[in-house]
């Protein structure tokens, strides 16, 4: 930051001093929890550190080095907190070692170290809850709030906002420590944090106008921990296809949408607007993850990409792949919504009444009734079958669950083109 | 830290168990103490006598009680303890996963405040 935007208008300055504590949350609660070894101490301290850069940087501008900045300020506040609490020895200890850090990263460019992955091993521990792991990890690293992981989790933001705070207590009442486990260890709470990274993606993946900066970021922020896990696990299958997987979908952000932001759905994407070179890196960790062996979620899933990502050159998608990956899909994660994809893929491979056939065994899932990609296929799968009263109530179903406008016009129009015909 | 390890198991499959398989897990026993002790982490530690051994005392509508018995009726009873120190949990688990009751019974892990 210079002076020159010390000295441009308030609001610019707000604004980027907003941008560099968004940019910044992770990093730094992570650097401050692995030194207090106390997560929610670390946010509170962070936290305050941030509502005193949004009074003061405006003032006096944004300092040189705003992250040196906020652990400072955050540095200052843990003391005050410690001090009232007369633990003021133990705090003293881990300050002294943030403030050297901070200081030789002021003398190496201004880097501050990362401990975002020690964070996040930390928060994937098995003696915290399995269920609020991923969560722990997403608003720890990510900043999400509960109600939006909750959202995510599908549980309440009451219980999701007390479970994370139950889980960060034991993460300092039992000593778990921030490190990146080795060997066993290693494997075993990988899965967990291949599982939050993905959900970052989803939820950044969430806004495909791209509106919301916000979301924006925490796809790129996803794909960023995809690449820092996939560089420390270079022979983890998982971790290098979750990463490709990231990237093929990626690839086709803004393929999503035509010219005047209507959906367009994968099946009639441009290819040419696809983003090759991701798709190519895409490729190449998959197949790097193919070649260790041992076949996973992550790998199943970007080889599903993969093959719609063929058409690129062949010109037509492979259906009968598509449906064997999704029935290997099926066979380890059960889930509705590879039930649903798999129903899609034995249609276009084998016709619609063997694809509507596949989506009937999952329509008495409690889940699916309120599920807006159930319907929308079943929708399509009668219109194919002429099936159109049928399909017209299933339109209905699915616009009436649909969030994002543009596809909820792109159903609309589906089911208006179902009346004309 | 610190850490207590609380050691439980089966009392009934203890008293059942023949005196070469009691040997033999004293012997188990005394290494790991002694691999404790040989590796700094061992504050202390004891064994209990079974439960049937064991007293209680409760308030019930403010009268206090003396009753025969554990805290708990339960097949699988506490039996003992270690006190150690180490510097995290995954120190502290490394140790208790040798502990002869975690293959055995289960070993409960609390750090101290």
């Amino acid at each position: 930051m210079t002076h020159a935007q010390a000295r441009a208008g308030e609001a610019d300055v707000r604004a980027a001093a907003e941008a560099v504590t968004r940019q910044s949350y992770g990093k730094l609660v992570a650097l401050l929890a692995a030194r207090m070894r106390d997560v929610a101490e670390a946010e509170d301290a962070l936290s305050d550190a941030f509502a005193a850069a949004l009074r003061d940087w405006p003032v006096n501008g944004i300092p040189a080095a705003p992250e040196a900045w906020l652990i400072t300020v955050a540095r200052r506040k843990f003391v005050d907190a410690a001090r009232r609490r007369r633990s003021s020895e133990v705090a003293a200890d881990h300050l002294k070692l943030i403030a050297e850090e901070v200081e030789a990263g002021r003398k190496r460019d201004m880097t501050i170290p990362d401990e975002r992955l020690a964070l996040m091993f930390a928060c994937a521990h098995p003696a915290i809850d399995p269920g609020v792991r991923a969560p722990l990890i997403l608003q720890t690293v990510l900043g999400f709030d509960a109600a939006t992981i909750a959202g995510a989790f599908l549980v309440s933001p009451a219980t999701m906002s007390q479970r994370l705070v139950r889980a960060k207590s034991k993460i300092k009442q039992a000593g778990i420590p921030f490190r990146v486990p080795e060997g066993l260890e290693l494997a075993e709470r990988l899965a967990t944090v291949l599982e939050a990274i993905y959900a970052a993606y989803a939820e950044g993946w969430a806004d495909p106008a791209g509106t919301e900066t916000r979301r924006r970021d925490l796809a790129s922020e996803a794909i960023w921990l995809g690449r820092l896990v996939a560089s420390l696990l270079p022979d983890a299958p998982e971790a290098l296809a979750l990463l490709a997987l990231m990237l093929y979908a990626e690839a086709r952000r803004h393929a999503r949408r035509g010219a005047k932001g209507e959906f367009v759905p994968l099946t009639e994407q441009d290819p040419s607007r696809w983003d090759a070179a991701m798709v190519d890196e895409a490729e190449a960790l998959l197949t790097r993850a193919n070649g260790v062996g041992d076949t996973g979620r992550y790998q199943l899933e970007a080889a599903v990409q993969s093959a719609h990502i063929a058409r690129r050159f062949s010109g037509r998608t492979d259906w009968a792949a598509i449906e064997a990956l999704y029935g290997a899909l099926l066979a380890i994660s059960h889930s509705p919504v590879v039930a649903i994809n798999r129903a899609v893929a034995i249609a276009e491979a084998r016709g619609a009444a063997l694809g509507l056939a596949a989506l009937d065994q999952i329509a008495d899932d409690a889940r699916m009734a309120q599920y807006q990609p159930y319907w929308a296929a079943r929708a399509d799968l009668l219109a194919r079958m002429g099936e159109t009263a049928q399909a017209r109530a299933a339109y209905q179903q699915a616009i009436g669950l649909e969030a994002d406008p543009a596809v909820r016009r792109f159903l609309q129009d589906r089911c208006a083109a179902l009346r004309a015909a | 830290m610190k850490y207590m390890l609380l050691i439980y198991g089966n009392e009934a499959g203890m008293q059942a168990a023949s005196k070469a398989d009691i040997d033999q897990m004293m012997a188990a026993y005394g290494a790991y103490t002694e691999a404790l002790k040989k590796a700094g982490v061992l504050v202390n530690g004891d064994r209990l006598k079974p439960s049937a051994a064991a007293t209680t005392i409760r308030s019930s509508s403010g009268k206090m009680q003396v009753l025969d018995g554990p805290y708990a009726e339960a097949k699988e009873q506490l039996g003992g303890y270690y006190i150690i120190e180490t510097p995290d949990l995954d120190q502290a688990l490394v140790w208790a996963k040798r502990c002869p009751a975690a293959t055995h019974g289960a070993v409960e892990l609390r750090p101290f405040w």
